[in-house]
């Protein structure tokens, strides 16, 4: 059973991380003048819709958790709404959040709400993929002995990774003077980055 | 009974003497630092003198016997010197002429000076621009002292702009009064300062209101032409302000410095008018300004000033070349020096304006070569005589160089009497001579650069390494000084340091160097580290773990090192300002995070979940989870809205300072100017009512102490002082002018009198720090048993637990004795009230107290940030406190 998961894990994760390999080159192909630095909004829009598809088509086929016993139409759909609006509102508390340290009130508001959904695409959604609309199960989560299963334990890291890794993108900010936002990006490798490492381990501790 | 107070007074001794020499070893470490860091340049008072010329050789056309000649015989009998602060080279610069086709350049401070470009144009023979460097700093009072003495003025004189001293150094002004010319001067008050009684006529006008565009400007020109048309002066002087303080007040891109300067054009314009024949023009700008209009600094912008010169007779043989030469900006001393006659200030390393000395009428080659060459030769003796004598009184030029630029004088003043001796000399042979003279000057300048400009790496970095020592040594100290055996540590390292001094001095001594105090301090002190860490290293041993060391919790250390580390990447410190809240906010998330983490955060219910099984030891909430949620949020913004009152660090480009850090006086709207200042007191008077009420929910303010009192009475008064002088110094502008004068006093006392009381409230503070209500009554037989005293850092949760009851035993014992000692008759009870906030209580006073005079120094709305600064350590603490399972009280962090 245990070993089972870790391989499907570990497969999941490689889908994850060729995902938004897809979306780095798969747009070259259709959009003209696609490139990571230039058109840096675009592509953080694929790349957030591209995550996020993958990771609700692993959740549908790989279905971690065992299914409720409710299965009615009425139940889904106010479930799917509660996802919705949980990310939504998980947009909006990083874009505070991201005000709050600093980024500026009104000039780019555009890229610092699309880095606010990036991260939460890298970090709500497999929440909400794996545990529900169920703030307590997420706090619990996040806690110390509070993971009890091994995918709760790579849930958690992959998140804690994230977060680190979108802290440490902050660092080169100040060396760039010239174009400050592309940072965005930089952010975004930084976190991918970390997020790897991150998931190798947490799949191999297992 | 005996025994006691003996051990009690030998602990109290060492600790003094621990003491002082903590505080030795800190002064022996910055004392090195300093002196390599602050650069050094020693002032000479020789004075030249006109019956005294600088070296061997006959003076030019034995000038010396006639009258109102000394080195050389004077071209002008009389001056007439504009200092027009902050005059930049481009406000000067002569535009050209655009095509039809090309639009005109519509800056406003170019091309105001249309008389110069005029003059330049129709007059080219008596006539010329220069631009002219200044040197580092560009502060005005660096740069008059520059352009009288003609020498470098280092940064250790920088310190020194607002409170200025005479010059002591030989200097043109002095030079001219020993002439027994009459020197008239009116415009800055900085000259009043350094040339005290110089001038046989003066008008000075208060440099100190750089808002003040127009008082000096306007004073200057009230006088200056009836002076100039009395005729009772020889130099005249006139030192405009305006466009300097156009430039801090609205900088080089504002229609206001085209107004300013198009006055400046019309005064150089009736200066040009009413010029007799022996008298030279000299319209010179002390140093530039950036783009913002700010100077002081090195950039280009800041260096390049305008210098003009004009004569109503022919001065240069040549026409002006297409583009200004540049001129060091002291060249302009020993040139107006000979010209005017007079010997060349003593302390002069200006090289002169060969072109000036060629005889403009007379069109013989050589003889115009040959006047050059005596003037650049008389010069470079000055200077030499000047090299000779500072060599001989400081050690700190390269001796190497010094001794190339002597042999090159040597020869080329060879050369020169060569040329003499056989007037008939080629002109070839004149042209070189020049060239070496040159040369030996412009050696001469960029020795004196290079070696009053050098920082000695090795003592900063051993003063660096002596202070982070002295650092660590104090944590070491903190956490051991409640251990037993420590005191003995303390006598050997003063006896070591004692016994290294010696031996260090009888070292220097027996191999003949020179003693330097400040090394012999860094020696003491490194010897009597050294010891005590070695000591300290060999008595660690196993049993206690490095983490003991570090009194502050782990993730406030972490945000502390990367914060350290920023100051050593020059773009984390230019991106400081958002840094550093970054990290501060980083931290508290990470704290609340952790808090979570550690399940303290929320009540457990929340978490428990059936299947869970918590660890025992996760310990009970302290505080409401929402409690501590609400501190980080508050932080988050009050960090934010503090990012508001930004202020550029200088020479920061692409940075804007908030606009809000302006005095409320240069406002104009008249309605937001009276919300602002609301907002100010409300500011202020929110800070008294929140130190009160924490002072008062700590119940320190029941105490019948003289602080606590002064707390209650004081602090009010104090900020109705700070508020009326606010209301004064922003609205003085339209008081009635039978009040200017009220007004100006009020102003003036206001300050001093909140700063006097901030003053008094200190010294109240340090006499009687202990703000706690004391109540000894005799009579009642004591009951409590007494607890051992408190003693080091708590250790088991037990421990934690009672620390206040504990703390409050041990002062209750010390309270006791101090009590049996005075009167022994009969057992007491003590109690003793708000214990808990003993330090904490002084601490807040006394930041309060030093706040207010810090406030009176800034803007007004600083007061708003002041607040938030309040708040934001209130509110850290507390996050911290409910991180940490208990915190002892006056633990203060430092807001960076």
């Amino acid at each position: 059973m245990k070993d089972t998961d870790i391989k499907r894990l570990l497969y999941t994760h490689l889908l994850c991380i060729f995902s938004i390999i897809l979306s780095i080159c798969i747009p070259s192909f259709f959009l003209e003048n696609f490139s990571i630095l230039e058109t840096h909004l675009t592509w953080l829009c694929i790349c957030s819709v591209f995550v996020t598809a993958v990771n609700l088509v692993l959740y549908l086929i790989v279905k971690p958790n065992a299914s409720s016993k409710r299965s009615s139409i009425s139940y889904k759909v106010t479930r799917f709404l509660k996802c919705c609006i949980y990310f939504l509102m998980s947009c909006f508390f990083f874009h505070v959040i991201f005000v709050l340290y600093g980024a500026p009130l009104i000039e780019l508001v555009l890229e610092t709400f699309l880095f606010a959904v990036i991260l939460s695409t890298f970090t709500t959604v497999p929440c909400l993929c794996l545990l529900g609309p169920n703030i307590k199960a997420w706090l619990r989560v996040f806690s110390r002995n509070g993971v009890t299963s091994i995918w709760e334990n790579s849930l958690q890291i992959t998140t804690i990774s994230s977060f680190i890794g979108t802290w440490l993108g902050a660092f080169p900010i100040p060396l760039d003077w010239e174009r400050p936002w592309q940072m965005a990006i930089e952010r975004k490798k930084m976190c991918r980055s970390f997020c790897v490492p991150g998931m190798v381990l947490g799949t191999v501790t297992q | 009974m005996n025994s006691l107070p003996a051990t009690s007074r030998m602990q109290k001794i060492s600790v003094l003497l621990f003491l002082a020499w903590v505080s030795f070893l800190f002064y022996a470490g910055i004392a090195l630092f300093t002196s390599g860091f602050l650069l050094t340049r020693l002032e000479l008072t020789n004075h030249s003198s006109c019956h005294e010329p600088p070296g061997p050789g006959s003076l030019p056309w034995g000038s010396q016997g006639k009258p109102g000649a000394c080195w050389m015989a004077s071209r002008f009998s009389r001056l007439v010197l504009v200092l027009v602060d902050a005059l930049r080279f481009d406000f000067a610069q002569p535009q050209p002429s655009h095509g039809p086709g090309e639009p005109p350049v519509s800056l406003p401070f170019l091309g105001k000076l249309n008389s110069l470009q005029r003059i330049l144009e129709i007059q080219p023979h008596h006539a010329r621009l220069y631009q002219s460097k200044a040197d580092p700093p560009t502060t005005t009072m660096q740069r008059l002292k520059a352009l009288t003495t003609g020498s470098l003025p280092t940064f250790i004189d920088a310190g020194s702009n607002f409170a200025s001293y005479a010059i002591v150094e030989d200097n043109l002004i002095k030079q001219l009064t020993n002439a027994g010319r009459h020197v008239v001067f009116m415009g800055d008050d900085t000259w009043k300062d350094l040339f005290p009684g110089a001038f046989s006529q003066a008008f000075f006008f208060p440099s100190f209101n750089v808002r003040d565009l127009h008082t000096v400007d306007n004073g200057i020109l009230e006088h200056l032409y009836p002076t100039m048309d009395g005729g009772e002066w020889d130099v005249l002087i006139a030192h405009f302000l305006g466009v300097d303080h156009c430039g801090h007040k609205y900088g080089p891109h504002h229609p206001e410095m085209a107004k300013k300067l198009s006055q400046m054009d019309q005064v150089i314009q009736g200066l040009v008018e009413r010029l007799e024949n022996d008298t030279l023009l000299v319209v010179i700008g002390d140093h530039g300004m950036t783009i913002t209009g700010d100077h002081g600094g090195d950039s280009d912008l800041e260096i390049s000033a305008a210098l003009f010169l004009y004569s109503p007779k022919a001065l240069f043989p040549r026409v002006p070349p297409k583009e200004p030469e540049i001129v060091p900006q002291i060249s302009l001393v020993p040139t107006l020096a000979l010209l005017l006659g007079l010997p060349i200030p003593f302390g002069n390393i200006g090289e002169v304006m060969a072109e000036l000395f060629a005889e403009a009428e007379d069109s013989q080659p050589h003889s115009s070569a040959l006047a050059q060459a005596s003037a650049l030769h008389l010069n470079a003796q000055q200077v030499s005589r000047f090299l000779h004598t500072y060599s001989a009184a400081a050690q700190n030029l390269q001796v190497k160089e010094l001794h190339q630029l002597q042999n090159l004088f040597s020869k080329a003043s060879a050369d020169y009497q060569r040329l003499l001796q056989s007037p008939q000399g080629a002109e070839a042979a004149l042209q070189t001579v020049i060239t070496e003279l040159q040369q030996f000057l412009r050696g001469v300048r960029a020795m004196c650069i290079e070696s009053w400009a050098r920082f000695s790496l090795g003592r900063m970095a051993g003063g660096a390494a002596l202070l982070a020592a002295a650092c660590f040594l104090c944590l070491l100290v903190s956490q051991w000084a409640t251990y037993p055996g420590f005191h003995p540590l303390l006598l050997t390292p003063m006896a070591c340091g004692l016994a290294s001094t010696i031996v260090c001095a009888g070292l220097l001594a027996t191999t003949g160097l020179k003693l330097d105090p400040v090394v012999l301090g860094a020696m003491a002190a490194v010897g009597s580290l050294l010891p005590f860490l070695w000591k300290a290293w060999a008595g660690w041993g196993s049993k206690r773990p490095l983490a003991a060391l570090f009194p502050i919790p782990g993730p406030v250390l972490l945000f502390l090192l990367i914060r350290f580390a920023a100051f050593f990447s020059d773009s984390f410190v230019v991106a400081e300002a958002r840094a550093t809240p970054f990290l501060l906010g980083s931290l508290i998330l990470l704290l609340v995070a952790q808090l979570h983490w550690e399940g303290k955060l929320l009540p457990p219910k929340l978490l428990t979940i059936p299947r869970l099984c918590f660890s025992a030891s996760a310990g009970q909430p302290r505080h409401s989870g929402t409690h501590a949620l609400g501190l980080g949020v508050g932080l988050l913004l009050c960090i934010r809205l503090a990012g508001l009152f930004h202020r550029c660090p200088e020479e920061t480009p692409a940075c804007h300072s908030s606009p809000w850090l302006s005095p409320l006086a240069s406002m104009v709207g008249g309605r937001a100017k009276n919300l602002w200042y609301g907002a100010c007191v409300g500011a202020l008077v929110a800070l008294l009512a929140a130190v009160r009420l924490w002072l008062c929910r700590y119940s320190n303010l029941k105490s019948p102490e003289p602080s606590v009192l002064f707390v209650r009475w004081g602090l009010p008064l104090m900020v109705l002082g700070t508020a009326a002088y606010w209301a004064l110094a922003s609205g003085a502008d339209e008081a009635p002018p039978r009040l200017r004068a009220l007004v100006a006093g009020a102003s003036v006392v206001l300050p001093r009198a909140v700063a006097g009381l901030a003053a008094s409230g200190l010294m109240l503070l340090l006499w009687r720090p202990v703000t706690v209500l004391v109540k000894a009554t005799t009579g009642t037989p004591r009951t409590r048993t007494v607890l051992t005293p408190f003693s080091g850092p708590p250790t088991s949760q037990a421990d934690l637990d009672y620390v206040v009851p504990q703390i409050y035993r041990h002062m209750q014992e010390e309270f006791r004795g101090r009590l049996e000692r005075t009167k022994s008759q009969g057992p007491l009870t003590v109690a003793a009230y708000q214990l808990g906030s003993v330090y904490s209580a002084a601490m807040v006073t006394a930041l309060t107290l030093l706040a207010f005079p810090l406030l009176l120094l800034h803007a007004e709305r600083i007061s708003l940030v002041f607040l938030l600064l309040f708040l934001q350590s209130f509110l850290l603490l507390h996050l911290l406190a409910a991180g940490i399972p208990i915190t002892t009280p006056g633990k203060y962090i430092s807001q960076p």
